[in-house]
């Protein structure tokens, strides 16, 4: 299966990346490159294989339900390229 | 007196230990090395200040008689770390100017051991790449060159290339590595190192900046396999804080090295044969094999029937597990903002990502994106971790018979910057003999077989059954042994 | 019982129903990190680097929100798969800092279930419950604070949730609103959410499509996180509406998410489609590689079993088949966990049901509605109450002596017993003491006593009242009766 310019646009849309028009354009080969190359994956008859759940055998702990974090705002909000009053900031969103 | 920075982390341990040295001369030592490889870009940040304060440690330990594990050794730590108030980026412009306000569990273990912090190495982009040209911050220079009179910059291999570069520079005695498909094997092998990746999940994923999940291990880079051995017992260990650690205890690796393999059967996997496999690959290949049954070990054949899919099914995997991964990146509460005149907030995060992420992190996250898509989920993702499944068996069937694998670690010495870097599947193929061991968890590592006809060092790659990297390290130290690998880069920087 | 329907201009149309209740997990702790999950704190105070998404954060399981999301799913009569794992639900939004919500997807941790609901005015129905999933609640965004600016508060970002799905089994309003209350109470009675509608610890997603009576299933709209049972029900009685209308002009139902406006159509309610959510349709959901597979053993499922409380309707028939309370005081009673337990508490000393029942469900909420307080901030406990309903059923009090040493109770907060001794409210069947009082009623009255003894029985009430006047509310009622009878019959 070969990807389309649109479907280039739709997935960069997707994964939140500006495109221009160029880089789609430069980016379409490439991808249909490597999406035919895993395709290969097609080959293998994996009829009645269980995907891989966990690679190492391990059971999934569970976590006590204590309070054990929090109560560190600083730290938190110590990166954020805009903080204010204790919030992080962001263009205002309209919903 | 020698020169402290020719020591490794053994020696510098026993040295310290003894009064040979001070952990101070060591570490002032290796900061003035750091500075002079400045040419070599290996790393991001310079810390010769933590690096003197934990020489200090080891020196006033050492007066009490109180020294620990790694008193007195200095280590560059790859900036996929996060580093408590030290800048980690992992080499990507989306992360600039990031003060963690945390210690990751690696390099907490490390420092608790008593190493202290040479800076922050650099590397591949998120880790993303064979070759140390993804970094935002400018490819690492391998110190080696080539023997045929040109000076063509060399990659270091990748991720961990401003590891492997460091460490082969005599800029550091040792590094961390992180491993998803090769990331600490192939550098190692490209530099003239020892490096091992363990089983997944003995090296705590906490603190480190996430490439693929599923994959991503820790392990360190050293010169040699004890050094190996001495690191990566301080690196690992249950870490609640993980759901994916291993609640085991950490076994003495270092104390039970051994290059004696009598009764060990090593496997050569037959699909590793691959076609157009250079010559000289294939010599060191059965030089490794020498080595070991030298050492006094079995020879088995061995089949690994899925080996060619275990890099398509990694470039799925990983690619997928890195798109989600890396959503947290988009501007709000840490690193690059891009917030073009009038943008909404959507429009921030696609302005912040385009700007902040590099070429190969966009087009993993696109692949990623793209397989994990409606209508795509079964024939891709699905597909790839069926596939995964019977990559892991192909392993249990083949240690049914044998004890550790022995393979080449790249299909080729150290290529030129630039000379791969036009073609992402080119680059791709680099960790075809990497890649089935890490998509099956398994422990393995690279140590240095040989030189090639150009004088750039090659790696042998031993892998082992899960938990055993106990056999992994001495498979690694029979054949270091024997391989009596000597060569190091001229220092022409 | 009519079903509901719509009128709409080609005729009746029947509106088809299915629910998402998210119901916060009662926990201390996230779902995936330390931090507290209390409500109402400052801004950012109550979350980790792992809430925050900080570079190289790992989720960490808590093992009680799976153990009281395992007790909900056997409370709903449902299958517990002790095989789940979470997947990652991907889009970009500011209250989500990871990029995805940890949710389960593809092997969720409870299947297929049921609940029983009762529709006000209407028949008795099952609900299916297609399933139950554990997942996290996202952060919190506030727009009026800045006026370019939106603000976040990440606070609430990792809070367990769970997510309880219904089957499109509902055909009304009345049908949705028994079914949330009946869910919230199960929730309550269980102890895994405190159903608190307004501090949003339970909001529902309400999906409604419309079609002719019996006829193929219409396209659904999904109307977001409705936050009381009467906006749910108003909501799909508006949004059901809008449905026909489109329709029947002509047009066609979008598939899509809306809110609802409780303000909106000038106070009459409106739903709107939510167009930021529109292109957020492909959240790529794959396994959450940071988490392994959940796999419960059969100790953790036996110890969740076994420590389920008696539910809403075993509770309700064992009130009437073994207590022998009325079915109106029987589903008054169970019909919230804290009336049940406040009952329970009066039972546990010694007192008869009935009487208990009774005076709970009449004079015990009939005070509080007039205090406008809760049955958990009643100023009376259920041991003072018991108290009181001993004294009565022990003859020492009259009813009426009753609600009046209730009322000082409510006052005072003193007990029963000590309001007896103080003011010798003590009822009296002292029969001299009563004969002399009747004695003296018929003395004032003789015209009643004719009017009585020619046939008009009705007054007989009136020497009742009079004597008990006489004894200021002491006498035993049943003693006044017998010696009046007595006395005019003689």
């Amino acid at each position: 299966m070969s990807v389309d310019l649109a479907t280039v646009r739709k997935i960069a849309s997707l994964a939140r990346i500006a495109t221009s028009d160029a880089e789609a354009e430069a980016l379409l080969p490439e991808l249909n490159n490597i999406i035919g190359w895993i395709e290969q994956l097609g080959e293998v008859d994996t009829t009645g294989v269980e995907p891989l759940a966990a690679v190492i055998p391990n059971h999934l702990r569970l976590r006590e339900d204590r309070v054990t974090d929090g109560g560190i705002r600083d730290a938190v909000l110590a990166n954020a390229p805009q903080a204010e009053h204790g919030f992080f900031a962001v263009p205002k969103v309209i919903e | 007196m020698t020169n402290l920075t020719d020591l490794g982390i053994a020696d510098i341990r026993d040295g310290v230990a003894t009064g040979s040295f001070s952990a101070r001369e060591v570490a002032t030592a290796f900061n003035d090395a750091v500075v002079a490889g400045r040419a070599l870009n290996a790393y991001l940040v310079e810390t010769p200040e933590l690096a003197l304060a934990a020489a200090d440690a080891a020196d006033a330990a050492k007066a009490l008689g109180d020294l620990k594990p790694l008193s007195g050794v200095p280590l560059g730590i790859k900036d996929l770390f996060c580093t408590k108030g030290v800048e980690t980026t992992a080499a990507s412009g989306i992360l600039k100017g990031f003060v963690p306000q945390y210690e990751s569990t690696i390099s907490a273990k490390l420092f608790d051991a008593g190493a202290g912090m040479l800076g922050k190495l650099n590397m591949d982009q998120f880790a993303m790449g064979s070759s140390n040209e993804t970094s935002a911050f400018g490819n690492v220079i391998s110190p080696w060159k080539r023997n045929d009179g040109g000076n063509a910059a060399l990659a270091p291999g990748g991720s961990s290339g401003g590891s492997s570069s460091a460490v082969s520079a005599r800029m550091a005695p040792g590094a961390t590595g992180t491993d998803t498909g090769g990331s600490i094997r192939q550098p190692a092998a490209f530099t003239g190192i020892s490096g091992i990746k363990p089983t997944y999940g003995r090296c705590s994923r906490w603190g480190t900046i996430a490439f693929a999940s599923s994959l991503d291990q820790a392990g360190p880079m050293a010169r040699d396999v004890r050094d190996c051995a001495i690191m990566l017992e301080a690196m690992s260990g249950f870490d609640p804080k993980d759901a994916t650690s291993l609640d085991l205890p950490v076994p003495a690796w270092e104390t039970s090295l051994s290059g004696d393999l009598k009764g060990k059967k090593v496997g050569v996997p037959k699909e590793y044969r691959v076609d157009g496999m250079p010559p000289e690959i294939e010599a060191l290949w059965q030089q490794g094999i020498a080595y070991v049954k030298d050492a006094g070990a079995e020879i088995v054949e061995v089949s690994l029937p899925h080996t060619k899919y275990a890099l398509p099914t990694y470039y799925i995997i990983a690619p997928a597990e890195a798109s989600s991964n890396l959503a947290r990146y988009d501007g709000v509460r840490y690193g690059l903002r891009d917030l073009p005149d009038g943008a909404n907030l959507q429009q921030m995060y696609a302005a912040t990502r385009a700007d902040g992420f590099g070429a190969e992190v966009k087009r993993r996250i696109m692949i990623g994106t793209y397989v994990l898509s409606a209508g795509f989920y079964d024939a891709y993702f699905t597909k790839a971790q069926k596939v995964r499944a019977l990559i892991v068996r192909d392993f249990e069937q083949a240690f049914a018979t044998c004890d550790v694998l022995l393979t080449p670690t790249a299909p080729s010495a150290a290529f030129g910057l630039g000379e791969k870097s036009d073609d992402p599947l080119a680059m791709y193929l680099n960790d075809v003999f990497t890649v089935p061991s890490s998509l099956a968890g398994l422990p393995a590592m690279s140590v240095p077989g040989g030189l090639d006809g150009q004088g750039l060092p090659l790696g042998l790659q031993i892998i082992g059954r899960a938990l055993d990297e106990q056999s992994v390290l001495n498979a690694g130290l029979a054949i270091e042994q024997r391989a009596g690998f000597t060569a190091r880069p001229g220092q022409w920087w | 019982m009519t079903d509901y329907r719509i009128q709409g201009a080609t005729g009746e149309w029947e509106v088809v129903i299915g629910l998402e209740v998210h119901a916060q997990v009662t926990s201390e702790s996230k779902l995936f990190s330390g931090a507290s999950t209390a409500f109402g704190a400052e801004p950012n105070s109550q979350v980790s680097l792992v809430d925050a998404a900080m570079p190289g954060m790992l989720p960490v399981l808590n093992g009680e929100c799976i153990r009281q999301a395992v007790r909900t799913g056997m409370a709903l009569d449902a299958q517990i798969n002790p095989w789940s794992r979470f997947d990652r639900k991907n889009y970009f939004y500011a209250d989500l800092p990871q990029g995805y919500q940890i949710s389960q997807l593809y092997h969720p941790l409870v299947g297929e279930g049921s609940l029983r609901i009762e529709p006000e005015g209407g028949e008795p129905k099952t609900i299916g419950i297609e399933r139950l999933h554990v997942e996290q609640d996202a952060g919190k965004l506030m727009h009026d604070q800045h006026p370019t600016r939106s603000y976040v508060d990440l606070n609430r970002s990792g809070v367990a949730l769970m997510e309880i799905v219904s089957k499109p089994d509902m055909r009304s309003p009345a049908e949705a609103g028994a079914y949330v209350r009946k869910l919230r109470a199960v929730l309550r009675y269980v102890g895994s959410c405190d159903g608190n509608m307004e501090q949003g610890s339970m909001r529902a997603d309400v999906n409604v499509s419309v079609r002719k009576p019996g006829g193929e299933l219409g396209t659904r709209t999904e109307t977001k996180n409705v936050n009381s049972v009467r906006f749910v029900m108003a909501a799909i009685e508006i949004e059901a509406r809008r449905q026909v209308d489109v329709i029947e002009d002509g047009g066609t139902i979008v598939q899509e998410t809306r809110l609802f406006d409780p303000d909106g159509n000038g106070g009459k309610g409106a739903t709107r489609s939510m167009r930021s959510k529109e292109d957020a349709h492909d959240y790529r959901y794959f396994p959450d590689p940071d988490l392994l597979p959940l796999e419960l053993d059969d100790a953790f499922l036996k110890a969740a079993r076994a420590s389920l409380p008696e539910l809403p309707d075993a509770k309700r028939a064992r009130y009437e088949g073994e207590l022998g309370l009325s079915a109106y005081n029987a589903d008054i009673l169970t019909a919230d966990v804290e009336t049940a337990r406040w009952f329970e508490a009066m039972l546990a000393e010694n007192v008869p049901a009935k009487p208990a029942a009774n005076w709970l469900t009449s004079e015990l909420f009939g005070a509080l509605n007039r205090m406008g307080r809760d049955l958990v901030d009643s100023p009376v406990s259920p041991k003072q109450a018991a108290e009181l309903i001993a004294l009565v059923a022990d003859g020492t009090l009259s009813g009426s002596l009753a609600k009046q040493v209730f009322e000082i109770m409510l006052e005072t907060g003193q007990g029963a017993g000590a309001i007896v001794e103080d003011r010798g409210l003590k009822q009296t069947s002292d029969t001299g003491a009563i004969e002399a009082e009747i004695a003296k009623v018929i003395a004032a009255n003789p015209d009643k006593v004719a009017d009585y003894k020619g046939g008009k029985d009705k007054l007989f009430g009136f020497f009742v009242g009079q004597t008990m006047r006489a004894m200021a509310g002491k006498a035993n009622p049943g003693v006044v009766n017998d010696l009046l009878k007595k006395a005019l019959d003689a």
